[in-house]
C-alpha cells in the first residue's frame, strides 16, 4: 500500500489522526498481546510444574529426596536411571509395553482403514446403528470387561501374552480409529474415487495406492491415538498379564516395598515412560489439533 | 456428501466387526450371565435370579460412589470446558511458538494414568512434593491422606491438568478453521471481541465441544489409575469413584455375581449418556448439511 | 465355552435379541424404514425406535427390581407394551 501525500489541509488532518489511531491500536495491540503471553506462561508453567517435579526427583537419590528439600538436584546422578537400564525385570516392562502398543496399532489400523472407508462412503443397512454401537465400547469402563477378559483369554491360552493385551485394547482402540478416519476421509471429494473407478482402478489398487496416500496426515494422527490410549491404559494391561508380557506401569507398582518406597526409581520411570510420547508427538505435530477435532473441522 | 445405498460395504466392515466383537460381545454376555448366578468355579453355580440387582442398587456405598462420580464429572467439566476454551484462545497460531505450545500442551495427555497419579504424588506429599511443601510453607496444614476435602481438590486439580489439554486442543482446532475472512469482515464492521467470540468463534467451537464433553464425560466416568496412586480412594471412601469400587469387587474379593450386576447397572448409565450425546452429535451435523445445503 | 457359565434366561435373552435384530434386518430389507417424527421429540427410524424400546425397558426392569416388590415378569410385560406402543407411534 502507497501512502499518497497529502494535499489538501482537511486530508492532512485525517491523515494525522490516523496515524495517532493506529499508534493507539499498536500500543494497546502489544499490552494485549503481553497479556496473553503471559497468561498462556502461567497455564504453561502449571502444566510443566509436576513434571519438571518429577525431573527433579528423578536425578536425586533418595537420601536426598527425603533428606533435603530442594528446587534442583544438589548432588546430580544418573543411578535411578542406571539402575532400571541394567535391571531387565525392569527394562522388559518397556519392551513389553512397546511390544503390545505396536501389535495393536498394526491390528487396529489394518482392520479400521476398510471400515472407515465404508462409513465414510457407503449407506448401508444398520450403519448408524453400528457406528453408535462402535462408539459406545469406545466409551465402556474397563471394568466392566476385567473379569470376563480375564477368563476369555485364560481359557484360549492367551493369559500373559503380548497378543492379548493388544487384542483387549483394540476394544476402545479400533472403535477410535474408525471414528477419526471416518472424518479425514470424508474430507475427500467422493469425485477422487470415481475418476479412479473410471481410469479402470479395481478396488483395492485405488484404496492402497491413490486413496491412502491422500490421507496419510490422517492416518498419522490416527496412528499417534491409538499408540496413545494403548500406552497409557492400566487396568486392563495389568489384568492380562503375569510376569512375561508385564507391562511397565504395573512395574512401577513394585517402587513400593515393606521398606518404604523407592522414590527416585519411580521418578525415573515416570520420566521414561513420558518420552516415547514425547517422541509420537513430534512427528504428528502439525496434524495432531485436527486429529483431536476427529478430523472433522 | 451422498452416500451410495450399497450393502456390500459390510464385507469391508467384516473384520473389524468380528475383531471388537470378540472383545466386546463375548464379555458382555458372559458379564449378564455372572450377574444372574453365584459362581464359585464353573461347575459350582446357582442361579440367583434378579438378586445381585437389588442388592446392587440398594448398596449404599455403591449409591454413594455413584453420587460421587457425578459430583466429580461434573465439577471437572465446568471447570476444564471454560478454562480449555480460554487456553486456546490464547494459544498461537503459527510459527514455532505454536508448534511448542502444541507439544506443551499435549503432554500430560501422553503419560500412562497411573503415572499422571505417581507425579501428583510426588508433586503434592507434604514432605517431598513441591506444592505440598509450598502449601505447608503458607500456613495450610494440607494432608491428601488425612483431609477429604483437600483430597478431593487435589484430585480434581490432578484432573484438570491431566484433561483440560483435550478440550484445548479441540477447541484449538475449531478455531482454526474458521476462515480469516470471518475475523476481516468482523473488523470491518468493527465488532467487539465479545462479539467476535460469541458470534464467530462459538458457534464453530459447538461441534468439537460436543465431542469434548463427550469424551470428558466419559472419561472421567472411568476414571480410576489416577485416583488409586494418588489417595488409594481414600481417606475414607472420599475419592473412590465407580471403577475403583468395581475393580475391588471383582478383582480384590472376586465377588462375580454382584460385580457383574453392578458392571450392568454402570453399563447402562454410560450406554444412556453415550446415546444422548450421540443424538446431539448427529442432530446438529444434520442441521449443518441443511443449512448447507439450502 | 465352559467358562461363559451359560444359564437357560440369560441363553433365552439373547437369543430373543438376536431373533430381533435379524427380523428387523429382514424387515428393512423387504420394506426399507422411513425417518419420521412420532410423539418423541426427535425424528426416529425404526431402529432408533427399538433402541429407546430396549434401553427404556433395561431401565424399567432395574426399577423393578431395585426398588418395588413387583414382580420382574410385570416390568417385562410393561415393557413389551412399551415398546410396542413405541414403535407403532412413536
Amino acid at each position: 500500500m502507497t501512502r499518497s501525500v497529502p494535499t489538501t489541509p482537511q486530508s492532512v488532518r485525517q491523515q494525522a489522526a490516523d496515524s495517532a489511531a493506529r499508534r493507539r491500536k499498536q500500543a494497546r495491540s502489544a499490552s494485549v498481546r503481553w497479556r496473553r503471553r503471559t497468561l498462556l506462561g502461567l497455564y504453561l508453567a502449571f502444566v510443566m510444574l509436576p513434571i519438571y517435579w518429577l525431573l527433579n526427583l528423578s536425578f536425586q537419590t533418595n537420601s536426598e529426596i527425603l533428606g533435603t528439600f530442594s528446587f534442583w538436584p544438589q548432588n546430580f546422578t544418573l543411578g535411578n536411571y542406571v539402575g532400571i537400564f541394567t535391571d531387565a525385570n525392569w527394562y522388559m516392562g518397556y519392551v513389553n509395553s512397546l511390544a503390545y502398543v505396536l501389535m495393536n496399532m498394526l491390528i487396529s489400523i489394518t482392520v479400521a482403514l476398510p471400515a472407515a472407508y465404508a462409513f465414510s462412503r457407503f449407506k448401508f443397512i444398520g450403519d448408524k446403528h453400528l457406528f453408535f454401537w462402535l462408539l459406545t465400547n469406545l466409551m465402556a469402563p474397563p471394568a466392566v470387561f476385567l473379569l470376563p477378559y480375564f477368563q476369555l483369554y485364560y481359557s484360549v491360552g492367551l493369559f500373559d501374552t503380548h497378543i492379548a493385551v493388544a487384542l483387549a485394547h483394540c476394544l476402545f482402540n479400533i472403535p477410535l480409529a474408525v471414528w477419526i478416519l471416518e472424518g479425514f476421509m470424508s474430507s475427500v471429494p467422493k469425485e477422487v474415487d470415481e475418476t479412479a473407478y473410471i481410469d479402470g482402478y479395481s478396488f483395492p489398487r485405488f484404496f492402497v495406492t491413490i486413496f491412502l496416500p491422500m490421507i496419510r496426515s490422517g492416518i498419522g494422527v490416527t496412528l499417534f491415538f491409538l499408540f496413545m490410549f494403548s500406552w497409557v491404559e492400566l487396568l486392563l494391561s495389568r489384568t492380562l498379564t503375569a510376569t512375561k508380557a508385564q507391562p511397565i506401569a504395573s512395574i512401577m507398582t513394585r517402587t513400593s516395598t515393606a521398606s518404604g518406597i523407592d522414590w527416585g526409581t519411580l521418578a525415573a520411570a515416570g520420566v521414561l515412560t513420558i518420552i516415547p510420547g514425547i517422541v509420537v508427538v513430534y512427528f504428528v505435530r502439525n496434524h495432531i489439533a485436527k486429529g483431536f477435532a476427529l478430523g472433522r473441522t | 456428501m451422498n452416500k451410495v445405498y450399497n450393502n456390500r460395504a459390510w464385507f469391508l466392515i467384516l473384520p473389524m466387526l468380528l475383531l471388537v466383537a470378540f472383545s466386546a460381545i463375548i464379555p458382555l454376555m458372559t458379564v449378564v450371565n455372572y450377574s444372574v448366578q453365584d459362581v464359585f468355579d464353573a461347575n459350582t453355580r446357582f442361579f440367583t435370579g434378579t438378586e445381585w440387582f437389588e442388592v446392587m442398587l440398594n448398596d449404599s456405598a455403591l449409591q454413594a460412589a455413584l453420587l460421587r462420580q457425578f459430583a466429580f464429572s461434573f465439577t471437572i467439566l465446568a471447570i476444564e470446558v471454560p478454562l480449555g476454551i480460554g487456553i486456546a484462545l490464547l494459544m498461537p497460531k503459527r510459527g514455532w511458538q505454536a508448534s511448542a505450545v502444541l507439544i506443551l500442551i499435549t503432554l500430560p495427555l501422553l503419560i500412562p494414568w497411573n503415572v499422571v497419579g505417581s507425579i501428583w504424588q510426588l508433586f503434592t506429599r507434604g514432605d517431598i512434593g513441591l506444592m505440598g511443601v509450598g502449601i505447608r510453607e503458607l500456613g495450610y496444614p494440607y494432608n491428601i491422606t488425612r483431609n477429604a476435602s483437600d483430597a478431593w481438590a487435589t484430585i480434581i486439580l490432578m484432573d484438570v491438568w491431566h484433561w483440560t489439554p483435550l478440550i484445548a486442543l479441540l477447541c484449538y482446532s475449531g478455531l482454526r478453521s474458521i476462515p480469516d475472512a470471518y475475523y476481516q469482515a468482523a473488523r470491518i464492521d468493527r465488532a467487539s471481541k465479545w462479539a467476535v467470540f460469541r458470534y464467530i468463534q462459538l458457534p464453530k467451537l459447538t461441534n468439537v465441544l460436543v465431542i469434548g464433553v463427550l469424551l470428558r464425560f466419559m472419561h472421567s466416568f472411568m476414571i480410576y489409575a489416577e485416583p488409586f496412586v494418588l489417595t488409594g480412594g481414600g481417606p475414607g471412601s472420599s475419592t473412590t469413584f465407580l471403577s475403583q469400587s468395581l475393580t475391588t469387587m471383582a478383582i480384590g474379593q472376586q465377588d462375580l455375581g454382584p460385580s457383574a450386576a453392578f458392571s450392568l447397572i454402570y453399563f447402562l448409565i454410560i450406554l444412556l449418556v453415550c446415546w444422548v450425546f450421540y443424538t446431539a452429535i448427529m442432530n446438529s451435523q444434520k442441521d449443518d448439511t441443511s443449512q448447507g445445503g439450502a | 465355552m465352559d467358562w461363559m457359565v451359560w444359564t437357560l434366561p440369560t441363553a433365552v435373552f439373547f437369543a430373543v435379541i438376536a431373533a430381533i435384530l435379524l427380523g428387523m434386518t429382514a424387515w428393512e430389507l423387504v420394506s426399507p424404514t422411513v425417518e419420521r417424527r412420532g410423539f418423541l421429540p426427535i425424528a426416529t427410524t425404526r431402529g432408533d425406535r427399538l433402541f429407546i424400546g430396549l434401553l427404556s425397558a433395561a431401565y424399567l426392569h432395574l426399577v423393578v427390581v431395585g426398588f418395588t416388590e413387583l414382580s420382574i415378569w410385570f416390568a417385562l410385560g410393561a415393557s413389551i407394551l412399551w415398546l410396542l406402543v413405541l414403535m407403532r407411534w412413536g
